[in-house]
């Protein structure tokens, strides 16, 4: 269903009235970022897979697209998105996979959301209809604003159709869990990096580190020989990816802080789940805002207050001055009249 | 030149660091792009933040236009000096300032050469992917700048996928961090817009490079077709066998014949095509991909499929593709060499195409080709002593650019646009798309004086030019499904 006339229309008439747009595909991903005051800017009709040839490596779909159907397809011919994008929710799309930005548990091996976008059809705040990036992997004409698309929160521009690479899906996928304390399991995981194995994901509960081997049948087998530990059947991928795991309930506010994967122990109050071999760092802590973003700001990282607040303060690490600046420049170069989700990723922006 | 900016540039820079003798500027009249030259008002080569800060400072008071320059490798004329402005060499940023093994990462200075970085990542058996056949050479800001490929792409990504972060220079010598040492960084992702932008939008000081692990074993597989469509489809057929080769490279007969000859990499010259097919990774993984590969290049038609008998020769086979350049030279006074990228399906109608237009022009073409990515290098064959062929390889190469756009894909995969291809990037940008690429250089560079009139055609160029845009329906090719 094409639906990019209504969208244009819609977003020409914002510009003439000046009225704010939120945008959304899926609705599951409210919770992420700041509060957006505008009128709704409904995308998810705007939906159907463009083209997919699997020997081509990369399918394009309009941006209202569930994300669903797409892996389903994608499933089908024995391929998969490698940065493993959490759905949160069954509405999801693939335009507010590539908004978000977030990647799940393969990420620091199979690469990132942003890593993958080749290609962006979008609307920008001047109502036009612009291409950029394409289908094919290497491509330098222009700058890339498709990739700058990827974690914009959709401030930028509204997206309509959106290319992304995607890779087969290895033939073997097997998980080990080890007993160890935080310590050990640190070291462990500093140690995994530094050896020739086909890692694709990594969870630490406190307890208990879970670790993927992912690639072929021999080469998987060959990995977990020198790995050992315990064979474990379903890991807790999905549940980690999808937030459903026991330690993402209650209300205590969810803190993502981002590291350098070998950086020492947060050594902050409260729970905490670590994942990408070390640099995906979650918190459950009542803990100031203030105090945990300068412990991951110490440490080389940045703190995102994911969930468990009310969506009026800042979210996201704040921006060193001069780096605001040119966020501000750059929000004017694509949306000078500031229509699309205003203060959704920082207020003012 | 104004002796008020003068006395700034001196004022700011050791004498050493200042050439500003037309002998000394001579060197640094061209690039890698030896047919466009342009002798500078001066060369500045700062070795510290504030020396180059005082440098673009100095520009910006003066309204002086300032280029970027890494090692001068680059193949489109992105660091051409302009007549009226200085050239900013970061070649003596040439420390590495941090190998960490523990995160993966080094930390090192833009005048850096790409492989020095592997080289002393190597004792910890870690390594730098992005391999641009000019890693002996260039340097990893100029990779920045270009997003440079390499013949790894497939499996390890481009240059904008191997930098976590980089320390820039605005124009008001405004020290800006992009990216960290992290996996990711709040607000947008202004790093991947930083990589590919030839040097418009900023000037790269310090970039943090991730480290990979140097997998255990590397083989090659070399197969030899009767048709370069036969050896298209095998490409095809490898992918559809879930297979991710590290690289998959293609040549045509000619290229085949000059890299034997150059090289002798033990190439078959009567093939019409080869592959080679490198796969990488755990022993015991390798060992079984190399049995499927080769499955499938037999079922696919291969007349000859030959895996590497031991490194030596691995290396071998290598030394024929990364020579085919220099094979080419040594069988023609002189050769142009594109740069376009296709949806790999295309593959066998664009150079079909190609050898019409050869025929049409009279000039002969090698073709090398990143088959993994699709990204096509015909060596356009031709001899500029000639009167009129320099003119008519680049109306050969513009045409072979605009079939790259028209069958979906684009005018560069890795060289960048420069000055080269401002012709071409018209035909594959609308006025809008540019007028926006305008916009967001002016957000980093409002004087627009950050290496000015490259990367970027402007409108009156286009409009000039009478070239249309050829996506979005209208097209000469209307059968093939395209972006």
């Amino acid at each position: 269903m094409d639906k990019q006339a209504e969208l244009l229309d819609r977003v020409r008439q914002a510009a003439a009235a000046g009225t704010p747009l939120c945008i959304r595909g899926g609705g599951g991903k409210t919770f992420y970022g700041r509060h957006c005051e505008g009128e709704p800017l409904e995308v998810s009709g705007h939906r159907g897979i463009v083209s997919y040839e699997p020997s081509e490596l990369v399918v394009t779909a309009r941006a209202g697209t569930p994300l669903a159907e797409i892996e389903t397809a994608l499933a089908d011919n024995g391929q998969l998105f490698p940065f493993e994008p959490p759905h949160f929710g069954p509405a999801a799309t693939l335009g507010g996979m590539v908004a978000a930005g977030l990647s799940g548990p393969r990420r620091p091996w199979g690469g990132s959301v942003r890593d993958a976008v080749l290609g962006v059809k979008l609307l920008n705040g001047k109502g036009e209809v612009l291409r950029f990036g394409g289908q094919v992997m290497k491509n330098v004409a222009g700058y890339d604003l498709s990739r700058l698309m990827a974690g914009a929160l959709g401030t930028l521009g509204v997206l309509l159709e959106v290319s992304v690479k995607v890779l087969p899906r290895p033939a073997e996928e097997r998980t080990r869990a080890f007993e160890l304390d935080a310590g050990a399991a640190a070291a462990r995981q500093i140690e995994w990096g530094r050896l020739p194995l086909s890692l694709s994901g990594t969870l630490y509960d406190g307890e208990r580190l879970y670790v993927r081997l992912c690639g072929s049948a021999q080469g998987v087998a060959a990995g977990l020989e020198s790995l050992g530990g315990e064979e474990v059947s379903d890991g807790p991928w999905r549940e980690a990816r999808e937030q459903t795991l026991p330690f993402f309930q209650g209300e205590a506010p969810l803190w993502r802080i981002s590291l350098p994967a070998a950086a020492p122990a947060l050594n902050l109050p409260g729970a905490s789940l670590t994942e990408w071999g070390g640099a995906l760092r979650w918190l459950r802590t009542d803990l100031p805002a203030e105090l945990v973003r300068q412990r991951a700001a110490a440490l080389g990282g940045h703190a995102t207050l994911f969930r468990g607040h009310d969506g009026r303060g800042e979210v996201f690490q704040p921006l060193a001055p001069a780096l605001r600046v040119l966020h501000m420049q750059v929000k004017r170069a694509l949306d000078p009249l500031g229509l699309f989700n205003p203060g959704r990723m920082y207020a003012g922006l | 030149m104004k002796p008020a900016f003068l006395s700034e540039l001196r004022a700011a820079l050791p004498a050493h660091a200042l050439l500003v003798e037309a002998e000394a500027l001579r060197p640094y009249e061209c690039d890698g792009l030896s047919a466009y030259r342009q002798v500078p008002l001066a060369v500045c080569l700062p070795d510290s933040l504030e020396q180059a800060r005082a440098v673009l400072r100095a520009c910006k008071t003066h309204g002086v236009p300032v280029v970027a320059r890494g090692a001068g490798t680059g193949l489109s004329g992105g660091a051409l000096p302009l007549a009226d402005g200085v050239i900013l060499s970061l070649a003596r940023f040439n420390r590495i300032l941090e190998i960490d093994p523990a995160n993966r990462l080094a930390r090192v200075q833009p005048g850096v050469r790409n492989l020095a970085i592997s080289e002393a990542a190597a004792p910890h058996g870690l390594y730098y992917a992005p391999d641009p056949s000019s890693q002996i050479a260039c340097s990893i800001g100029g990779n920045v700048a270009e997003n440079s490929g390499g013949v790894h792409c497939l499996k390890y990504g481009l240059t904008v996928h191997n930098v976590l972060a980089v320390k820039m220079l605005t124009l008001d010598g405004e020290l800006i961090e992009l990216g960290l040492a992290a996996l990711d960084s709040p607000g947008y992702d202004l790093l991947a817009l930083m990589n590919g932008s030839e040097g418009l939008l900023g000037v790269v000081v310090e970039v943090t490079v991730k480290l990979l692990v140097k997998p255990e074993r590397a083989q090659v597989v070399l197969a030899a077709f009767a048709s370069v469509e036969a050896a298209g489809a095998a490409v095809a057929d490898i992918i559809a066998a879930g297979i991710l080769p590290a690289g998959l490279e293609m040549m045509d007969n000619l290229s085949i014949s000059a890299a034997e000859d150059f090289v002798h990499a033990g190439y078959p010259t009567d093939a019409a095509a080869i592959l080679l097919c490198e796969l990488d990774g755990a022993n015991a993984e390798v060992s079984e991909q190399i049995m499927a590969v080769r499955e499938v290049l037999l079922k696919a038609g291969a007349s000859e499929v030959r895996t590497a008998a031991d490194e030596a020769q691995r290396l071998k086979f290598w030394a024929g593709r990364k020579g085919a350049f220099p094979a080419v030279g040594r069988i023609s006074p002189d050769y142009y060499c594109m740069d376009g990228t296709i949806p790999r399906k295309h593959l066998a109608f664009v150079l079909r195409r190609i050898a019409e237009l050869s025929e049409q022009y009279g000039l002969r073409v090698a073709n090398v080709f990143h088959a993994g990515d699709g990204n096509l290098h015909p060596l356009i064959l031709f001899d500029a002593n000639q009167p009129g062929e320099l003119k008519k390889a680049e109306d050969f190469g513009t045409d072979i650019l605009t079939l790259c756009v028209e069958v979906g894909g684009t005018v560069t995969g890795e060289h960048g646009v420069g000055v080269e291809k401002l012709d071409a990037t018209c035909s594959q940008f609308a006025p809008a798309e540019l007028a926006q690429f305008h916009a967001v250089k002016a957000a980093f560079d409002p004087d627009g004086l950050l290496n000015p009139g490259k990367a970027v055609p402007t409108l009156h160029r286009c409009a000039e030019l009478g070239r249309m845009h050829v996506s979005g329906g209208q097209l000469p090719f209307p059968e093939l499904p395209r972006f």
